[in-house]
């Protein structure tokens, strides 16, 4: 038989080669991302009925908490303003303390929510859909949160629209050449863009939610938010297409933003800062730590209200490989950088590098590299990531981790600056302390205020990669 | 045969499976203005209703060119020409220093007109259609599959579609109020 004649895939109704019935290859079975084998009605009740149920007491007793901690943020900001830029623990040459550090804190935990909802879209990871809802919610609010801490950076906040290309009094404009003008249209484009597919993806599920409502006031309130939709095919394709399209915008953005914010020290002549690796080493800590933010929000969420055969344990396990991924990357780039800076001989260089790790921050150095590099190399173990309060505890410590990063980053450089005259120890106040931990708070009241009112997963995209969901599905029941 | 007092017909279906094999058999027939309600994307629906790609991506084209040339020109105006700042003795405009700025304005600008293209293209928002007054219309964002058949389509007769509607495998097939 000719090798043609083997191989072909013709005159066979199943479609596979004829080698195949003698050689049986192994076959990885497909994991159902909806257990139970879920049907369509018992998923719109699940996620709406979160929506429509009796407020309970935990998100009253959550929400008072989150919300008193979020009121440290308005005292702490309130302070300052009313006092001056001083009464943070900023110093000449640090001039970048702990507001810096926060800012890309929160802008990296943004990352993952976009690369759940466009990278992962466009790779055709189905199992993204009952998780990038919530990622990007996610998103959206860390992105609040680190917008406080550059604009109450520039001291007079009042003039932080002089920041836009924005006509003023002065008749001066921004400067283009600048990496922080760079980072207001990065940020702000990023803002605008995530709400934008944030919303265009909640439409059909507003949608579900105002055709199950009871009361007038909510019919008004989700009937707005959905716009009208009602689920015509012809609207679907173009629906599907803009999705697809946002997806593809998104993808190319998220991997700008924290680029160009990686550009923020790179472009600058500080040793320890002026590095090319930058902007893959910033992108990568950035999904980290951003994954390592929805795990721990996605397990008690799956715990609190039962939503273990939407988020099942592939999920996690997703999840938590990617994690193990992204977490080894950063630690080849700790290891890189000191690679470098020893090969490219420059002494500034060697010194900052060693400062970093050996100098007075050392303890900051010794965190960030057992809780990024360390601590993650757990996921390796099924037996860890099959256990949702170990992983819990190991994404918290990938955050701490990743803070203590940004920590190290921006003050080992700049409190052994060039002039040693000028050398110090940097410590933040209680205004800072107060500041930073206050948008926890103020995160936490957005998300729970998002669980609250919002559908949590997205309704239509789950329906739509069940089984039952694929006209093929019933070939041989009804019809040939 | 357009009637004007109604605004077409309504029939429910099975599975997807069925609606699939229904959608075939409504394009064969020559039908034009009818629809699939469905609560979420069905995958291959769209080449079943001999639908034609979506025009979304012209739009985000043209948005995304409009801010690529945004990007240029603002960086070219404000630092090079209405108020020339000499920074490092470097030149006063140069595609590769603004860059960043040209590349996100043009994502976002695409963006903005891909949503704007979709929210036009589906007429939305969009505060009635007749198919929102029909029996059942909240559970076709739940888990009724439907199809819908305008009285204004040229083939349309309202006790012959009925009929057609039903051979296809339609039921509860239901008359649609202007």
């Amino acid at each position: 038989m000719a090798i043609s004649e083997q191989f072909s895939l013709e005159g066979k109704s199943g479609g596979s080669p004829e080698v195949l019935d003698r050689v049986k290859p192994a076959r990885m079975p497909r994991l159902p991302l909806v257990l139970n084998n879920r049907s369509f009605s018992w998923i719109t009740d699940k996620v709406c009925g979160i929506v429509e149920e009796k407020t309970p007491l935990w998100w009253w007793i959550a929400f008072c908490c989150s919300a008193s901690l979020a009121g440290f943020t308005a005292i702490g900001l309130t302070y300052l303003v009313s006092t001056g830029v001083g009464v943070w623990g900023l110093s000449n040459p640090t001039n970048w303390g702990w507001a810096i550090v926060n800012f890309v804190f929160w802008i990296g935990i943004g990352h993952a929510g976009t690369l759940i909802s466009a990278i992962l879209c466009l790779l055709k990871q189905k199992w993204r859909t009952t998780i990038n809802r919530a990622a990007e919610a996610m998103t959206i609010f860390a992105v609040a949160c680190a917008g406080i801490f550059p604009v109450f950076h520039i001291g007079r906040v009042w003039f932080a629209w002089w920041l836009f290309p924005i006509p003023n009094a002065n008749a001066i404009w921004p400067n283009f050449r600048s990496p922080l003008l760079w980072d207001v249209f990065a940020v702000s484009t990023y803002a605008t863009v995530s709400v934008l597919f944030w919303y265009v993806g909640m439409i059909p599920d507003l949608a579900t939610v105002r055709d199950r409502a009871k009361t007038l006031f909510r019919k008004a309130a989700y009937g707005l938010m959905a716009m009208g939709w009602r689920g015509s095919n012809r609207n679907w394709s173009n629906y599907e297409m803009a999705y697809l399209l946002l997806a593809g915008l998104s993808t190319p953005l998220v991997l700008s933003v924290h680029t160009i914010v990686s550009f923020d020290f790179a472009v600058s002549l500080i040793p320890g800062w002026h590095t090319t690796i930058f902007p893959p080493y910033f992108v990568a800590g950035a999904i980290f730590s951003g994954f390592g933010m929805v795990l721990t929000l996605i397990i008690p969420l799956r715990a609190i209200y039962g939503l273990h055969d939407l988020i099942t344990q592939y999920h996690i396990d997703c999840m938590c490989k990617i994690t193990l991924a992204t977490g080894t990357i950063v630690g080849y780039a700790y290891s890189m950088e000191f690679f470098i800076a020893a090969y490219g001989a420059n002494p500034f260089e060697i010194f900052a590098f060693i400062n970093r790790a050996f100098g007075p921050y050392a303890w900051a150095y010794f965190i960030m590299f057992s809780c990024n590099v360390l601590v993650p190399q757990l996921f390796w173990f099924k037996y860890i990531r099959e256990r949702p309060h170990v992983v819990w505890i190991v994404s918290i410590l990938v955050n701490v981790g990743m803070w203590f990063e940004r920590f190290v980053i921006v003050v080992t450089s700049l409190a052994r600056d060039f002039l040693p005259s000028s050398w110090g120890y940097y410590s933040p106040t209680l205004v800072d302390i107060f500041t930073f931990f206050g948008t926890f708070g103020f995160f936490a009241t957005l998300f729970l205020l998002f669980v609250r009112f919002l559908p949590l997963i997205a309704v239509a995209e789950v329906k739509a990669v069940t089984p039952q969901a694929d006209p093929h599905y019933y070939q041989g029941k009804q019809h040939g | 045969m357009a009637r004007t007092d109604i605004f077409g017909l309504a029939a429910d279906f099975a599975d997807p499976g069925v609606l699939m094999a229904a959608a075939q058999q409504c394009r064969e027939k020559g039908f034009e203005k009818w629809d699939v309600i469905t609560p979420y994307p069905v995958h291959g629906l769209d080449e079943a209703m001999g639908l034609k790609r979506s025009r979304v991506p012209f739009f985000t084209f043209v948005g995304g060119a409009i801010g690529f040339a945004t990007g240029t020109f603002i960086a070219w105006y404000m630092n090079a020409f209405d108020y020339p700042i000499i920074v490092g003795g470097k030149p006063f405009f140069d595609p590769i220093f603004p860059f960043p700025v040209m590349y996100e304005l043009t994502i976002l600008l695409a963006a903005l007109s891909t949503i704007l293209g979709m929210f036009l293209l589906n007429g939305l928002p969009m505060h009635y259609h007749p198919v929102m007054k029909a029996k059942g219309f909240a559970s076709t964002t739940d888990d009724t599959l439907r199809i819908t058949i305008e009285a204004s389509d040229p083939l349309f007769e309202r006790e012959g579609t009925r009929a057609f509607l039903k051979e296809i495998g339609g039921a509860n097939v239901q008359e649609l109020e202007d």
